[in-house]
């Protein structure tokens, strides 16, 4: 029977399932016996939570984790990992397809096993899997609870009705997400990240739902991996935050690799027919209807707030923000903090990471880190990738700060030639007439790597006159940043300087 | 075979002048050579006009139907005709008031089927009839390009005449009628287009653009003025680059650095946003073409026929994927296109008009780069006349670069204005005399130059 492309999808239980399992949420776990009073508690064991643990068992603390689900959270289990590894081996089969480019032979019949694709996701979900194991956390002194938790007041909540005490705690309970509410979707069936790593066949037509990054990387993986993938969104443009260039660049590399985008169209309705989904579509005046097998939806995630009684802890939540918190991160109950995904506008792993730390400082040592002060790179792992650091140009012009923005286009960069990867910039916002970083966007095939530069120089001050001094190996992508720092040195060339500089040499 | 650049200029001047003779005779001079192509852009708008209406076609091609833009375009043409003598004043009188009292007479119900609402026009319309084709949208960008050709035709028909008087008087009523406080829909910038079918269009309208006159014309009106920070909140969206070491306000395609310039003497006055980058907009005119021809000189996707005097990308007709004889599979093709630089798309089509647009900013530069794609792509000008584009990387069977058929009225518009500007300032001068612009200029926070003198009303 072919497969359902709907909720009723389940995960292949393999030996690499098994195994994840035994790792993520063993069937035989006996939760342990409370501790009089918890140091730390932890609700939720996705990115934020597990850093927290860590870092505060590491510390010494007497520390509680407890995870309803899985270990390991989204990321580990449904999000960057198992898409990271799709996207590799869809990358593979784009560069097969485009081997004359590279002068190569493309191979007479590329045949994809996306049985075999899936399969070796699992094994290396399953592996990573390991450094977020039960045993481990044990091991390193964290009790682990699996159960549904829920506050019984200011410094008490409940595990499957089982009370613990807490001095402070944090809530990272992460997102889910969103569903549109398209009439007829629910009853048509649809995948969400929750889901969709599931799979075992390959989608034949794929529609994503909103053009935010799950839903782009995946319809440009699944389109390589042979699937006919359409996009729509209801804004003019993708990723509606970026930089209008970065999503011009995708927007061609999606027209490449054959996707078909529909920007400025609304879902109005959704049917099912012939074993088909027919998803009704209106942009401006023109109605029209397109047929497809599978939907992805794809338009951001709500924060898991509900079924905590957060109201019997005192502590404030909006549906669809999240809980509230302050930039110490701090509730309005003052012995319980929020990180991650519950409480962040930027939903990112490392985000949720960076923010739990924050949490373990402020909680346990009466630190007075602040959110604020972080400087958050994100990347969208398409191909090529976007990546941004710290201010965009709209938000600095917002703030009244005079900005200008050094642009290296990769085709002037050696090795994105030689690779064939000319496709992209480097765009480094300074403070005008300064050299002070204020933000940057780099498009490049491997852009979250080359983003981690400008952050190392945004955190430790290092402005682009410095930048210009640190030796980049030729040939390298990354050589893009540093010639933007040369192209911010010649600008301090003035005619005086000019004029100086030609009567020393004449002298 | 292709002939050695060092008599270039010299065939493809005589080619002009002789009908193909080959009898050699002294080059044209740059006066002489701007002439020709002004008078033949000028021509389009003679072939391409209903009289009846003084709609004019978008393009030439088989059942064009009108532009407004172009219909703007073709009444900023007549008053530069009158003075070369090319048009007798009556008769471009005449021809400016058959378009306005159509355009005043015209639907302004809205309805799917009428020209216009709100004082707007639909973006295309029927050549014979006036009402709407192609279900097109409302334009306000569209319809911002026709009334300045309004304004400029009130500005020089300034006789005590009763067509002259009747002209005057219909454009102010034009002017006046639109709504431009509508065109906002409550938000902070001006909404692109509307449809009776589904209301305002929300298309990204973000970073620089040709939308200063657009803003300009917008706050000037003493009847619908948009309201609030629509223009902060338009130039809040810019972004100012350095590329190719140039500073600049970064907008890719060519055309955008042009199109306000045609009616609006933007140099030496600055807006809140060039005074913090010690520019102004025309200086910035002039690094886009510098920046446009360093990129074809480093021509990073390998196209034939880019280099330092062949450059230009803009929006223009380019060959499509669909087109059969296509000779390189493997590149996309966009047809008509925004193409910009540095980020494209880019396809290896050039826009001559773009360049000869240019020409106040970088006169020398563009007249090389003119001078020389005429000489080595002779059949890029048809009737004296740019093709919208042309594209040397894909050749016919004799090796001769793909170029669009017929011509297309924004760019002999744009060419006609740009060249009557860079040889007298005349649309300059005669619209620092609309009250309209200059109210708007200072409205938008523009200060400084010309807008310090006092303000001459129907300066000639």
């Amino acid at each position: 029977m072919p497969q359902q492309y709907d909720s009723s999808l389940t995960t292949p239980q393999d030996a690499y399932e098994r195994e994840r399992l035994a790792n993520v949420h063993p069937a035989a776990w006996s939760n342990p016996k409370p501790a009089d009073c918890y140091q730390l508690i932890i609700v939720g064991a996705g990115p934020a939570g597990l850093a927290a643990a860590e870092t505060a068992a590491a510390l010494g603390a007497k520390v509680a984790l407890i995870e309803h689900h899985l270990i390991g959270g989204d990321c580990l289990n449904i999000g960057c990992v198992p898409s990271k590894a799709i996207i590799r081996t869809s990358r593979l089969y784009a560069e097969m397809h485009n081997a004359q480019r590279y002068g190569a032979q493309t191979p007479d019949a590329i045949r994809v096993d996306f049985a075999a694709v899936m399969e070796r996701m699992r094994r290396i979900r399953t592996h990573l899997s390991g450094d977020d194991s039960v045993r481990r956390l044990a091991a390193a002194g964290v009790d682990v609870f699996f159960g549904e938790a829920r506050f019984a007041g200011a410094d008490t909540l409940t595990v499957d009705g089982e009370k613990l005490c807490f001095r402070k705690a944090l809530i990272a309970t992460g997102a889910r997400p969103n569903i549109p509410s398209i009439p007829g979707l629910r009853e048509a069936g649809y995948l969400t990240n929750e889901n969709v790593f599931d799979l075992t066949e390959l989608p034949r037509r794929l529609l994503a739902l909103g053009g935010g990054p799950l839903g782009c990387e995946l319809a440009q993986a699944f389109r390589r991996l042979g699937a006919q993938s359409s996009i729509v969104q209801d804004m003019p443009l993708f990723l509606g935050g970026e930089e209008r260039d970065a999503a011009q660049i995708l927007s061609d590399a999606f027209a490449r690799d054959g996707i078909e985008v529909r920007l400025n169209t609304t879902v109005v309705a959704v049917r099912v027919q012939d074993g088909q989904k027919l998803v009704d579509l209106v942009s401006d005046d023109y109605r029209n209807t397109i047929a497809v097998d599978a939907i992805l939806t794809s338009i951001g995630h709500a924060p898991n707030v509900q079924g905590l009684n957060l109201e019997a802890a005192g502590v404030d939540y909006d549906a669809s923000d999240g809980i509230r918190v302050d930039d110490f991160l701090c509730t309005s109950n003052p012995h319980i903090y929020a990180a991650g995904d519950v409480c962040l506008e930027h939903k990112y792993t490392h985000t949720a990471m960076a923010s739990a730390r924050i949490v373990v400082q402020n909680a346990l040592f009466r630190g007075r880190e602040r959110l604020s002060t972080l400087v958050i790179p994100w990347c969208i792992f398409t191909d090529p990738e976007i990546a941004h650091v710290g201010l965009y140009v709209r938000e600095a012009n917002r703030q009244g700060i005079p900005v200008k923005t050094f642009t290296i286009p990769m085709h002037e960069i050696d090795r994105a030639v030689t690779d064939s990867e000319e496709g992209g910039f480097v765009k480094i916002h300074v403070r005008e007439r300064t050299d002070r970083i204020l933000g940057a966007t780099i498009v490049a095939r491997h852009a979250g790597d080359m983003i981690n530069e400008i952050t190392l120089a945004m955190v430790a001050g290092i402005g682009l006159r410095t930048l210009a001094r640190v030796i980049h190996p030729y040939p390298t992508q990354a050589e893009a940043i540093r010639q933007a720092a040369d192209a911010y040195s010649r600008t301090r060339l003035t005619p005086q300087i000019r004029a100086r500089i030609s009567r020393w040499l004449s002298r | 075979m292709r002939l050695s650049c060092a008599c270039e200029g010299f065939i493809a001047a005589e080619c002009i002048t002789r009908n193909h003779s080959m009898t050699p005779i002294p080059p044209l001079t740059d006066e002489a050579l701007l002439d020709q192509l002004q008078r033949a852009a000028f021509d389009y708008f003679l072939q391409a006009v209903n009289p009846r209406n003084g709609l004019v076609a978008d393009t030439s091609r088989d059942n064009s139907p009108v532009s407004i833009a172009v219909v703007g375009f073709a009444l900023s043409s007549y008053p530069v005709a009158v003075e070369r003598g090319w048009m007798k004043r009556a008769d471009a009188a005449q021809r400016s008031l058959a378009a306005l009292r159509f355009f005043r007479d015209s639907d302004q119900s809205g309805s799917p089927a009428a020209t216009g609402f709100k004082g707007f026009y639909y973006h295309f319309l029927d050549i014979h009839t006036g009402a709407r084709v192609w279900q097109s949208e409302l334009s306000m960008i569209d319809t911002a390009l026709l009334i300045a050709g309004v304004l400029t035709a009130s500005l020089y028909f300034t006789a005590e005449s009763s067509d002259e008087i009747e002209l005057r008087e219909l454009a102010d009523f034009l002017y006046r009628r639109i709504d431009w406080r509508w065109a906002q829909d409550d938000g902070d910038t001006i909404r692109q287009g509307w449809k009776p079918e589904c209301g305002y269009l929300h298309y990204g309208w973000e970073g620089y653009s040709e939308a200063i006159l657009l803003y300009v014309l917008a706050m000037g009106s003493p009847t619908h003025p948009i309201v609030g920070d629509c223009y902060q909140a338009w130039t809040a969206t810019y972004q100012w680059e350095n590329l190719y070491d140039h500073d600049y306000l970064y907008a890719g395609p060519l055309f955008v650095h042009h199109f306000s310039h045609a009616w609006i003497d933007l140099r030496g006055i600055r807006d809140s946003f060039m005074r913090g980058k010690r520019s102004d907009y025309f200086e910035n005119s002039r690094r886009a073409a510098c920046i446009h021809r360093e990129y074809a000189q480093r021509n990073p996707h390998e196209f034939a026929g880019y280099d330092q005097n062949c450059w230009g990308l803009s929006a223009c007709d380019g060959p499509s994927d669909e087109q059969p004889g296509v000779r390189n599979e493997t590149r996309r093709q966009f047809g008509y296109a925004a193409r910009g630089v540095p980020f494209g798309p880019d396809d290896g089509t050039l826009s001559a008009p773009s360049v000869l647009a240019s020409l106040p900013f970088a006169p020398e530069m563009v007249l090389d780069a003119v001078r020389n794609m005429m000489a080595r792509y002779p059949e890029i000008l048809r009737e004296g006349r740019f093709a919208s584009g042309f594209n040397p990387t894909f050749t016919d069977a004799n090796g001769r670069a793909w170029v669009s058929a017929g011509h297309y009225g924004l760019d002999q518009g744009i060419v006609l204005m740009m060249i009557e500007n860079h040889r007298t300032r005349q649309v300059w001068r005669l619209m620092r005399g609309c009250p309209y612009i200059r109210n708007g200029l200072q409205r938008a926070g523009f200060r400084g130059g010309w807008l310090q003198q006092p303000s001459i009303h129907g300066a000639r």
